[in-house]
């Protein structure tokens, strides 16, 4: 295999091999080491997961399948505004699929992608816990309760500004 | 110590976060130091339960029971309450039925038939002050336990009690304990579940973020009685709150002693570590579970071997979750015969549901098992939101099933749940009323089942697949009465032959709705509509001209210019523009709007 280095800049490859230095290279620790990477350089694309593949000696085949078995690992970059729209039963029954058509259709992307400027990127998640609230979505940290999709635009612009 | 005049509970569970209450605590805090009152203390605490009307405030010693507050009414409060020793009535829970105001929480229909065990510090104590716990009697039972009890006299004990697992199978406890106990090796370990993976469920997040260390003094009695050293939490990573609170409550219990080596000076060893779930439904099964904290796909493997023979790196380990944890503290201070005289014949104990969807007050329950369906949509969720009729209600998840009208006297225990063809499952209880297509339901499950599942057997990874095609085929208008035909064997065929729970049970809320709403299904493919109104490939909407006032309301709403029309004539929605979002419904004062 060819060496995983060249295409990832230096400071990324510094900080993936403290991280894995940091769970002592354990095989086992695999899932915690990719969620550290992930918290620092904000996604896994091919070439950090070759790293991390060398630094802990299993295939990259491997570490690959378990980014990709796992819903919190992503391998494309995220927006600068992350979206979350819930899709838990709760807020489903309450009218999410709405809302996330609304979102849809005001950003042209479906859930699992950025927009083309990298402002916003678009995912479902399975209930933060906030049934309460029902429909919520999420921006960021920030969470919206009682969506309707003539809220849509209004809460989007808010970020565009 | 000092001694406070006053206690001002804040909510901070996940709902009444998102609606800022970390704002009102701070707000408390600056307005009581600017009035220089020193005998009043502001406590953060796990989630009172009562999501629908958060932010919860509670004040102590009276018990008064704030609901929707605001960060402006904090300087209302503090002069009313605090300073002058008056109500801030407003503030109070209104009762639907007397439109009365309540005050204090027992009172309200809410709380009246609830029994709270494994919730009993949740909305109580500060969940970041082991202080607080051990003052409730914290760590009690783990130093009777160490002290008193031989691990099989611990395990018999927990026998006795009838404690089952609550994550959904109900596994008697004891019985599981007893198993790791009798398997033979260096090293055992206790495992915590704690991937609550169910969509629209959040009973074990609340209790972690509002009671971490009953569920850490449980893993260390759990770890007594099996003879294991090491505990393991396996946490969502997408919990933060949670993982917090928990990681700074095992600090502290280390910090004192009650976690590592030679616990309360026994002799006694245990000490737990946090592993996280990265987002996988299949994980909450035992064997995935495992696999998972080894650093592996989550993909579950054949039983036997069970973990309590050949676990966590191949050693015997005990999987229990955070709810049946919860439980177990209290049992050991006022004993298997106190718990076991709550409940049923065969469930005993209580069981903690997240009541959500199209009910009044949704929110985090925990009832005596045998309590009717009845009585808890009924009584304590006060009915179905805006006097709309009831239609089912949904128990277990994707792996359970819709309950009807008919089915409301259902005792809740693991035996009647069953035969009444759903599931208990591990708390998410939906309700649904009419405006919610059960087709539309049964694809919404299978839709999660089909992302969720891990692709090793071909039954969930394919039939599953196969179903859920059949349905969307069916929501569009485009299904065959042999569809609905083909859909019952497939759902037979993936029960009996995938490998794991999660895809035999996968087919079971299409089963369900099959079997208690046959008629929709029968809608959708002969008659091409749908009886609910959800399903928008079978529905258009129309302006009534003989209602419609020619305001322009709607047009002006209207996301994509469908609606067409002069000031003072009837509009018009052009059918092939609309995208069926529901906005003109939603916003025709006239009622000249109708879904057809």
């Amino acid at each position: 295999m060819a060496k995983a280095t060249i295409k990832i800049n230096r400071q990324y490859l510094k900080e993936i091999k403290e991280v894995c230095e940091s769970f002592n290279y354990e095989k086992g620790q695999l899932i915690n080491v990719l969620k550290k990477t992930q918290e620092k350089i904000g996604y896994l694309p091919a070439e950090v997961q070759m790293v991390i593949a060398e630094e802990l000696k299993v295939p990259v085949a491997k570490v690959y399948g378990v980014v990709s078995f796992y819903s919190f690992f992503t391998m494309v970059p995220k927006g600068k505004y992350p979206i979350s729209i819930c899709l838990g039963t709760a807020c489903y029954v309450r009218g999410a699929e709405g809302i996330l058509q609304e979102v849809e259709r005001q950003l042209g992307i479906n859930p699992g992608e950025t927009t083309p400027d990298g402002l916003f990127s678009l995912d479902c998640l399975r209930c933060i816990g906030a049934c309460g609230l029902a429909p919520v979505i999420m921006i960021g940290e920030k969470v919206y309760p009682r969506v309707t999709p003539n809220k849509v635009k209004e809460i989007l612009d808010e970020y565009r500004k | 110590m000092t001694h406070y005049r006053f206690h001002i509970l804040c909510c901070g569970g996940t709902g009444c976060k998102a609606s800022n209450s970390a704002g009102i605590v701070r707000k408390f805090e600056a307005v009581l130091k600017e009035k220089n009152i020193n005998d009043v203390q502001v406590i953060t605490t796990g989630c009172f339960g009562f999501c629908e009307k958060g932010p919860i405030v509670k004040i102590l010693p009276d018990n008064t029971f704030y609901v929707q507050v605001k960060e402006d009414d904090v300087e209302n409060i503090v002069n009313e309450h605090i300073i002058k020793g008056r109500k801030v009535e407003r503030l109070l829970y209104t009762d639907p039925k007397s439109e009365g105001h309540v005050s204090d929480s027992k009172h309200m229909g809410f709380y009246k038939k609830q029994m709270r065990i494994a919730l009993r510090n949740c909305g109580f104590i500060n969940p970041e002050d082991i202080r607080e716990y051990i003052a409730r009697e914290g760590y009690a039972a783990l130093g009777k336990v160490l002290t008193e009890m031989t691990p099989e006299a611990a395990i018999d004990e927990m026998t006795k009690s009838g404690l089952r697992g609550r994550g959904g199978a109900g596994f008697p406890t004891g019985l599981k304990w007893g198993f790791a106990r009798k398997s033979v090796a260096d090293q055992k370990y206790v495992v915590c579940n704690a991937d609550e993976g169910d969509p629209g469920a959040f009973m074990d997040r609340s209790i972690l973020e509002g009671d971490p260390h009953s569920v850490i003094e449980a893993m260390a009695i759990c770890g007594y009685c099996i003879g294991a050293t090491k505990g393991l939490v396996y946490i969502r990573a997408e919990y933060p709150l949670a993982i917090k609170r928990l990681q700074i409550a095992i600090d502290q219990a280390r910090e004192y002693g009650l976690l590592g080596k030679d616990i309360l000076g026994t002799g006694f060893e245990f000490d737990i570590e946090l592993r996280y779930g990265a987002g996988a439904f299949v994980c909450g099964e035992e064997t995935a579970l495992i696999h998972s904290m080894e650093g592996q796909r989550g993909e579950p493997t054949v039983k036997p071997p069970f973990p309590a023979v050949k676990g966590y790196m191949g050693k015997p380990t005990n999987v229990n979750n955070v709810e049946t944890f919860a439980n177990v503290p209290v049992i050991y201070l006022k004993g298997a015969d106190w718990f076991n005289k709550i409940g049923t014949e065969k469930s005993k104990g209580t069981k903690v549901f997240a009541l959500a969807g199209k009910i009044n007050n949704v929110g985090l329950i925990e009832v005596p098992m045998g309590t009717t369906l009845r009585e808890i949509i009924y009584e304590i969720g006060g009915g179905i939101k805006g006097g709309k009729k009831f239609k089912a209600v949904q128990t277990g998840g994707p792996s359970g099933g819709c309950l009807t009208e008919k089915d409301l006297d259902t005792p809740v225990d693991y035996e009647s749940l069953a035969a009444a063809k759903s599931i208990m499952g591990s708390g998410g209880m939906i309700v649904m009323d009419e405006d919610n297509c059960m087709v539309a339901i049964a694809k919404f499950y299978l839709d999660f089942t089909v992302d969720e599942s891990c692709g090793k057997c071909t039954p969930c990874r394919v039939g599953n697949k196969r179903m859920n095609e059949i349905l969307d085929k069916i929501i569009k208008g485009n299904g065959t009465m042999e569809d609905i035909e083909l859909l019952k064997n497939l759902a037979t065929v993936i029960q009996d032959t995938a490998l794991c729970g999660l895809g035999q049970t996968a087919p079971n809320p299409v089963l369900s709705t099959l079997n208690n709403f046959y008629d929709e299904y029968v809608a959708h493919v002969k008659d091409k509509k749908c009886p609910a109104g959800q399903c928008k490939d079978l529905l258009s909407y129309v302006i009534n001209p003989d209602k419609c006032m020619g305001c322009t309301a709607c047009a002006r709403k209207c996301p994509v210019a469908a609606i067409t029309g002069t000031v003072k004539q009837p509009h018009k929605i052009d059918q092939a523009k609309c995208i069926k979002c529901g906005t003109c419904l939603d916003t025709c004062k006239f009622g000249a709007i109708s879904k057809q």
